[in-house]
């Protein structure tokens, strides 16, 4: 049997993700959490009535950053995540997990070259690619103001 | 002395006198949670990392191992240690307290096949008369080098496997001992690379190597399918192994009566372990709890070890390299 005939036999045999159950569980978890945002800008809007839209978004914003990450300290988060997948890794929580987790398990190198270097592993190409993508929308949107 | 192509028998006998085994809790709760010397409560062990948790844990083994033997330290000849760390820092740092001779080995998760091969042939040689062969894996210390951060929240592929926090260690020795298994020969496996790419999936990528070695093995030792009670298989997990039945049966061996897998076998049916265990704790825990106090009590009188491994680094997979497989072979009997 050569390489690729195994490969076709492995690619056919492999024990695949139960896509309907995984869907399921993220769809779930992942419109719970975004239920408990709204919830939040739901609470904001009502005790600060004269606060602008974008204001209240920030404060939901943050909390759900906070929720993520402290879930994640206290080892939760990632226990949600092997049930719900991308139902969890998505939402704001998610990155607020994918910051939090390298930065405790790097902090055992040391503050700088463990925490402080290691804190973007994961959430890093997000950025860039938030930046890179914003950048070329920016200039699009340039172009098409100028015609 | 060499028998056919890429197997080899020690001139005079190898006994395997001892073993020592420590796990983790999870493993504890496994299959052989009593065959072990020890079980973790917690996988930190009082120790501020799991690194240095690994190495505490090859230290028990080895000095578990000595102290079993009734051997003083200064009659051990050498330690041949192996783990899954970068620099192997997990099996040296462990040897630094034992003013021991210590060689370092790497075959992945194959090491404890490499390390007891490379000690059959310091013994088989005449050249030194005891050696304690000890690896080890702890799941947190290979986690974040090969993987991602323990609590990020990712979900695991049905077809990976989780890495045991286990280690074990063996006391191979040239002095004749009653109702111990003697080391009869050992086949040191080539590397096979069948061009599989997804880590998540090691068990499809060594069972090539395996099923190269297992054959050789038959064949440079003219021992038919049925010679053995147990062929052992390391970590090739539940699918691995069935890969490897088919791979065997396609070349006209049917292997069904006498194989199986220490990676499928270390945790219980009722834990979710997707495709069972892995790592380079996982065999060697398994042969030194389990397959020796069977071999000791006669339960098993053949039995061929089979470690493999999957040659990998977090690098070489984002450099598009596929993941190549080793496996080697040893031949015990009582």
């Amino acid at each position: 049997m050569d390489g690729k005939a195994y490969c076709e036999y492995v690619s056919k045999t492999a024990p695949r993700t139960a896509e309907l159950k995984t869907l399921l569980a993220a769809f779930c978890v992942g419109g719970v959490i975004c239920m408990l945002g709204q919830g939040f800008t739901d609470l904001y809007a009502y005790l600060l009535p004269q606060a602008e839209e974008s204001l209240v978004g920030s404060l939901t914003s943050m909390t759900m950053i906070f929720l993520g990450a402290l879930f994640t300290g206290l080892g939760i988060y990632d226990k949600i995540g092997s049930v719900a997948g991308a139902g969890s890794i998505v939402p704001i929580t998610g990155f607020a997990n994918s910051i939090a987790s390298p930065a405790m398990e790097f902090r055992k190198e040391g503050i700088v070259f463990g925490l402080m270097a290691k804190m973007f592993v994961i959430a890093g190409p997000v950025i860039v690619t938030g930046v890179v993508s914003s950048v070329i929308v920016g200039v699009i949107y340039r172009v098409i103001a100028v015609a | 002395m060499r028998i056919g192509k890429h197997t080899f028998a020690p001139n005079g006998g190898v006994y395997v006198v001892n073993t020592a085994s420590i796990a983790g809790p999870n493993e504890g709760r496994g299959r052989y949670g009593s065959y072990y010397d020890a079980v973790l409560v917690d996988h930190d062990w009082d120790c501020k990392t799991h690194e240095k948790t690994e190495i505490k844990m090859h230290k028990y083994a080895i000095e578990q191992v000595i102290e079993k033997s009734g051997l003083g330290r200064e009659e051990i000849d050498c330690i041949v240690g192996g783990d899954l760390l970068n620099q192997l820092v997990a099996s040296t740092f462990a040897a630094r307290e034992f003013e021991i001779p210590c060689l370092g080995v790497y075959s992945a998760c194959a090491s404890f096949g490499e390390a007891l091969a490379v000690s059959s042939f310091l013994l088989g040689g005449g050249n030194m008369d005891n050696v304690v062969c000890c690896t080890g894996s702890h799941f947190g210390a290979v986690e974040r080098q090969f993987r991602y951060p323990l609590e990020l929240g990712t979900q695991p592929a049905p077809s990976s496997q989780y890495t045991v926090t286990a280690a074990g260690a063996a006391l191979l020795s040239t002095k004749k001992r009653q109702g111990v298994p003697r080391l009869e020969m050992c086949t040191v496996g080539k590397i096979v690379d069948f061009h599989i790419c997804d880590a998540n999936n090691m068990g499809a990528a060594m069972a090539p190597a395996a099923a190269d070695t297992i054959l050789t093995h038959l064949k440079d030792s003219g021992r038919g399918e049925d010679y053995y009670d147990y062929i052992f298989t390391g970590d090739l997990g539940k699918y691995g192994r069935e890969t490897l039945h088919y791979l065997c049966k396609k070349q006209g061996f049917d292997l069904s009566g006498c194989l199986n897998d220490c990676g499928a076998l270390i945790f219980a049916d009722e834990q979710k372990d997707m495709q069972g265990g892995s790592g380079a704790g996982c065999l060697a825990a398994v042969f030194c709890s389990y397959i020796y106090k069977e071999m000791c009590a006669g339960s098993m009188k053949k039995v061929l070890l089979v470690p493999t491994g999957a040659l990998l680094s977090k690098g070489s997979s984002l450099q598009g390299e596929s993941i190549p497989g080793i496996a080697h072979a040893v031949a015990l009997e009582i």
